[in-house]
């Protein structure tokens, strides 16, 4: 539930090199804005901002914001070291945005949906009323409209600022997904890195398809917490994408270079369209470090088995 | 329980109880004397009786939310178990979440109480040593919810409603969780307890312990003992996180505003139930009493809802909470 653990970590610097968070390789900071934010040595995914990651997703100009003036507020009158009030605006005022969450709808490839985007610059992506109510708000459009939802969470849990009202976005949440579900709307969940906590425990995970990027952090409890109570280490990979993958928890991993097209070639099979006509593969790095298997299946080929008869 | 010497004052959240505990002493010293010598000292003991009623009284009117989550955690607390004992006509257990294994930390069963029928569901912690780590002292794993999951859509059939009572500390923490789908477990009951088509009655006797409480925690109904407590962290893990102190729980507990006054100030549960004078562990009886009352009196009242509506009004419950401004 702590988005600190994640929120402490070191701001980017400002110059012109990046030291990538995972093998440790120099990067040279536009190319690696170029490559939307993924090492060009060994593929780490870091955490993309909001507008980022909508400017990614979203046709280019297609984007419309709904409910952007959405606030939180201190509604325990919150005070640990500065009272939560205050910490919001000093949020606000640094990323510019309201809340962790930006919503609206848009068309992905020419298929109109409802996205949500979480933003991990603020606090933590942690969800609180704001977050909740977004998506409950987004949820509801999206089944009055008919169209599928797209949700990316980025996010170390719920808001401990707001107590158990933060706790209570998990139901909110839940509760307006399954509205969609009545209405016979898809979902589609992207977790990215990190997508832990109460956020996990919720909506990221009842959509009717679930994604990640690779490398992702996803899990309940994060892995301090549990490397503290069973006093062990935790195993190589643990509760990262590939780990979530290989239990069966998640459908399929994405590459942040094809998740726009994977999410049109979905969204063309939810809502009756030619999913080969949506998937026109964007051409993948040379040097790009995915897993084999995913790069092949996003190249468009599908490995060969002979049929088999039954009995 | 924590009378302990190497525990420090502030973490003896129970402080506050010593005095009544002493009194109560003075009271049974003063009635084994008075059997013993056949004095009559029927108007000290009256006496003490009355200042311990008073004194009670006044220490719980003016608890910390710190003690209370000390209170909550009580060894002398009634547990799920015990409300299933002194409440319930009959009761068949029904085990397992019929794909991986069977949760102790969780029970679930056919319950029959004053001829109403319905599903129980409850959060289980164990009395003695080897139970409570049975059941993980009450904290539970993915198999644990789906098995609630698994019976509650068998109430659904049965079209019997759904009692759950929550006392957890939190979902349990560990690999084989995280590798079953902790989280997706969680989620899902949530989920799909807004989609069953039965009246849903939750009360929170003891530890309202996040994720893991409200894995069961959807209902048409939301009660909370008096001296519960329901928080999306735990004092002590927010401690650590916003503290950077483990010690400055009582200051969290503070702050997160999860006594069952809070929650209901808030809107966020439908009812306090209250506990007897000086808290449930005093008189378990009474308490236990108290909660029966109040399961029958909704279930009267969701029964004679007609179910579409009752679904409706859970989403617009749940729906409501946490508004924000407009800028």
């Amino acid at each position: 539930m702590a988005w600190t653990r994640f929120g402490k970590k070191k701001d980017m610097p400002g110059g012109l090199w990046i030291k990538c968070e995972s093998c440790g390789a120099m990067l040279f900071r536009k190319e690696f804005e170029q490559r939307h934010r993924v090492c060009a040595t060994c593929g780490y995914h870091f955490t993309l901002p909001a507008r980022d990651r909508i400017a990614l997703t979203a046709d280019e100009g297609t984007f419309a914001e709904m409910w952007p003036e959405l606030c939180a507020y201190d509604v325990l009158e919150f005070n640990d070291r500065v009272p939560y009030g205050e910490k919001l605006v000093a949020t606000r005022k640094k990323t510019g945005e309201n809340d962790a969450m930006v919503t609206g709808t848009c068309t992905i490839k020419g298929i109109p949906c409802a996205l949500g985007v979480m933003n991990f610059t603020f606090l933590g992506g942690s969800m609180g009323m704001v977050v909740g109510e977004k998506i409950a708000l987004l949820c509801e459009h999206a089944a009055e409209k008919g169209l599928p939802v797209v949700l990316f969470a980025c996010s170390g849990g719920a808001r401990m600022h707001e107590g158990a009202v933060s706790l209570m976005q998990m139901a909110k949440t839940c509760g307006a997904l399954t509205r969609l579900h009545r209405a016979g709307v898809v979902s589609i969940s992207v977790m990215t890195h990190p997508t832990t906590g109460g956020v996990t425990a919720s909506f990221a995970s009842v959509c009717d398809l679930l994604l990640a990027e690779p490398g992702a952090l996803i899990g309940f409890a994060g892995p301090r917490v549990i490397a503290t109570t069973i006093k062990k280490e935790l195993p190589k990979g643990f509760q990262r994408s590939e780990f979530l993958l290989e239990k069966g928890q998640i459908d399929r991993i994405v590459a942040r270079a094809q998740m726009r097209d994977e999410l049109a070639r979905l969204l063309a099979y939810a809502t009756g369209r030619d999913p080969v006509a949506a998937f026109k593969p964007a051409p993948v790095p040379a040097d790009a470090a995915e897993p084999v298997a995913v790069a092949a299946e996003a190249a468009g080929k599908k490995p060969k088995k002979k049929a088999k008869k039954d009995g | 329980m924590s009378e302990s010497p190497a525990k420090s004052v502030m973490q003896d959240g129970l402080a506050f109880e010593r005095p009544l505990n002493e009194l109560q002493q003075k009271i049974d010293e003063l009635r084994k004397l008075k059997q013993d010598t056949h004095l009559d000292l029927d108007g000290e003991i009256e006496l003490l009786e009355d200042r311990k009623r008073r004194e009670t009284a006044d220490v719980y009117s003016k608890l910390s939310p710190w003690e209370r989550v000390n209170v909550a955690r009580h060894a002398d607390r009634p547990l799920t178990s015990d409300y299933m004992q002194l409440m319930l006509d009959d009761f068949v257990e029904l085990h397992g979440d019929r794909v991986f294994g069977e949760d102790r930390a969780i029970v679930t069963g056919l319950a029959s109480m004053d001829g109403v029928r319905f599903l129980l569901v409850g959060h289980r912690k164990g009395k003695t040593v080897k139970d409570r780590l049975a059941c993980n002292f009450g904290c539970a794993h993915p198999e644990g919810y789906r098995k609630a999951m698994q019976k509650m859509r068998l109430a659904e059939k049965m079209k019997l409603p759904i009692v759950t009572f929550i006392n957890t500390p939190g979902a349990y923490p560990g690999i084989g969780a995280e590798e079953r789908g902790q989280a997706a477990a969680i989620a899902q009951n949530i989920y799909d307890m807004f989609e069953l088509r039965v009246p849903i009655v939750c009360l929170v006797i003891g530890e309202g312990g996040s994720g893991g409480a409200l894995g069961i925690g959807v209902g048409d109904r939301v009660g909370m003992l008096e001296n519960s407590y329901y928080s999306v962290i735990s004092p002590e893990g927010c401690a650590a996180i916003l503290w950077k102190a483990g010690d400055k729980a009582p200051e969290a507990a503070e702050a997160l505003k999860l006594t069952s006054k809070d929650l209901r100030r808030l809107g966020l549960v439908d009812e306090v139930i209250e506990e007897p004078l000086g808290g449930a562990h005093r008189d378990p009886k009474g308490a236990i009493e108290r909660v029966k009352a109040q399961i029958l009196t909704w279930l009267r009242e969701l029964q004679a809802t007609p179910i579409e509506e009752l679904l409706a009004q859970r989403y617009r419950k749940f729906r409501s909470m946490g508004q924000p401004t407009s800028g």
